[in-house]
């Protein structure tokens, strides 16, 4: 996080000595292969979202890669007969929440491991770290026992809770960086002109974080909306499900796959995080980076 | 009054104002959510590993039975094996064909923020909802790589990809690998930019190949963070749940079963905590493994950067 600066060299270097098909043989078509592999799937649920049934599995008449006509009538379904639209508003809310919360917690754990250095900071540090690896898959038994006991099974309230194990120490993670990142001179001069400690970590610290705050907000935010062990184990309502829950359980059923009100399903569920993706890419970029490369 | 108050205020005062009570104060929302819901559920569950827990009923102590009946059921051995194959084989491929794309994303492309932000598109979807998007690609009956194979002429029937027990662990595992070279891919081009072209420009006036400028230069300054990146790709896939349970479901014969998947089978569906609980427990030393991994490479990075 400390090296911010991406080297914007325009200078080709070496490459301007490359004969132009050496180039389209080593650079573009390599590169047009992992473009297509990476996005086919995309654009197959897509496809498959606005195609009519009729043309669904008939790939004798019509070319698959095509739809003739498309048609909204499996969005619709999906709108209007099943309980999508409450598994949209669930994992909204529970996303924010979660969200909302583990920002808030992070946000002071952060600053006093980076900046107050108090007695055991760095250990501290290196816990969080630790309890960053601690992956979902084996704590979920554990946690759905203490759900149950705590009488919040099958309620929001359960994922709102529970996702910011994995939401902390992410973001805890990320804002230490950050703060690194902001020289002490500042706090130092606002300690000599009388701020108190919480008016600098208001007034100056906070402001100069934001990017950070909204690297880690938005990446906790498509952590919650992507969970799905958690959701699947603590929720057994209908109504209390999460998208990727929801979509799973509630239109698949039997061996009779509606394939087109899956496809809009998963594509109208991918939406939200697409689009905030699109808003907010660099800051994607960096938080992922940045808390590979600390 | 006040001679009682005062005291107890500039008690607290100093408590706030010193370094290790704000300092405590602040770590306090942090702490208190990770003990409750993060380290007291370890606990919880290495203790659920020695019991009989069922859910509904807790659980009596019986010590290591539970381990022992794992010891000699075959379909948790077929899910260790199927873990390590799973985790090193997505792990090696995404390795190489991430470490390939960042370098092509590395050179002096037009658009190379576009193609950044598309190739980052798999891995900031929802797993679950591309996972399904592979099981309709991967259909028995339906599936379009098998229609585009039989155009060509190259098969003469459908593939069953997820119906027989090669075909579906190679299946999964292409799912797998095409939701983990972003994450790669990205990250090491992050690394790559810091790797002054300079240094490659005195490499190729010495008279080094391409081949040597990248095995001499661009890997050794990338080692440390080539370390970082694959603890957490192995890490994550070894716990891989989403993809294999929207897939295949551990199916067929059990021959896609993750140690993730088979301890929630035993656990949820099954009822069994203790021996879900138990399964958990088994991956821990090998992630352990892992982050010990991760601790000696950022050690390497101290050295390299000659910090001291």
């Amino acid at each position: 996080m400390t090296d911010q600066t991406t080297i914007t060299d325009d200078h080709e270097g070496l490459e301007q000595f490359e004969s132009r098909t050496r180039r389209i043989m080593l650079v573009w078509l390599p590169l047009a292969c992992f473009v297509f592999v990476l996005l086919f799937p995309f654009y197959w649920m897509a496809i498959t979202a606005v195609k009519p049934n009729a043309q669904l599995t008939d790939y004798q008449n019509h070319s698959p890669f095509w739809v003739v006509g498309p048609t909204l009538e499996h969005i619709k379904y999906l709108l209007f007969e099943t309980s999508y639209p409450g598994w949209l508003w669930n994992t909204l809310v529970v996303a924010v929440c979660s969200t909302f919360l583990s920002l808030l917690a992070s946000v002071f754990a952060a600053y006093a491991i980076e900046r107050l250095r108090f007695r055991g900071a760095r250990v501290t540090g290196l816990l969080i770290f630790l309890a960053y690896l601690v992956p979902p898959s084996i704590l979920f038994i554990p946690l759905s026992v203490i759900v149950f006991q705590i009488g919040i099974f099958d309620s929001k309230l359960a994922l709102i809770l529970t996702y910011p194990t994995f939401l902390i120490p992410f973001c805890t993670w990320l804002l230490m960086g950050y703060f690194r990142s902001i020289p002490y001179e500042l706090e130092e001069s606002a300690l000599v002109d009388g701020a108190t400690r919480w008016q600098i970590l208001t007034k100056v610290v906070l402001p100069l974080a934001v990017p950070g705050l909204i690297s880690a907000g938005i990446f906790a935010f498509t952590l919650s909306w992507n969970e799905f062990i958690y959701a699947l184990t603590f929720i057994s309502s209908s109504e209390n499900k999460t998208i990727p829950v929801g979509v799973l359980t509630e239109l698949v059923r039997g061996d009779i796959y509606e394939w087109g009100a899956l496809m809009s399903g998963a594509l109208l569920g991918s939406l939200p995080v697409v689009i905030l993706y699109s808003f907010f890419v660099d800051y994607y970029v960096s938080s992922m980076t940045g808390a590979v490369k600390e | 009054m006040p001679p009682v108050s005062e005291p107890r205020a500039s008690f607290w005062r100093r408590f706030v104002e010193s370094r290790n009570g704000l300092g405590l104060l602040f770590m306090l929302p942090a702490a208190v959510f990770l003990l409750c819901f993060l380290t007291y559920p370890l606990g919880l569950g290495v203790w659920l590993g020695f019991t009989d827990a069922r859910i509904g009923r807790s659980g009596q102590w019986i010590g290591l039975e539970n381990y022992a009946w794992l010891m000699d059921d075959p379909v948790f051995w077929l899910s260790v094996f199927n873990t390590l194959f799973y985790t090193v084989v997505a792990s090696v491929l995404k390795f190489g064909l991430g470490l390939w794309l960042a370098l092509l994303l590395n050179r002096h492309l037009p658009c190379k923020n576009f193609f950044r932000a598309i190739i980052l598109l798999p891995w900031v979807v929802p797993t679950v909802l591309s996972a399904l998007a592979f099981w309709w690609i991967f259909d028995s009956q339906f599936s379009i790589i098998s229609w585009v194979l039989l155009k060509w002429g190259i098969i003469s029937q459908p593939i069953n990809f997820l119906g027989d027990p090669w075909n579906a662990r190679l299946s999964v595992m292409a799912a797998n690998v095409w939701r983990g070279i972003p994450f790669v891919a990205i990250s090491l081009l992050a690394g790559l930019q810091t790797i002054p072209q300079s240094l490659n420009e005195a490499a190729a006036i010495d008279g080094a190949t391409p081949w040597q400028r990248f095995t001499k230069v661009t890997l050794p300054l990338l080692t440390p963070i080539i370390a970082v990146v694959m603890t957490f790709s192995v890490l994550f896939t070894f716990t891989d749940f989403q993809l294999i349970y929207v897939l295949t479901r551990g199916g067929p014969v059990n021959a896609t079963h993750l140690m993730a998947t088979l301890s929630f089978q035993r656990a949820i569906p099954g009822g069994q905590l203790g021996e879900g609980a138990a399964i958990a427990v088994a991956m821990i030393p090998f992630l352990l493994a892992a982050i010990l991994f991760s601790f000696f490479g950022l050690q390497r990075r101290k050295w390299q950067q000659g910090a001291d």
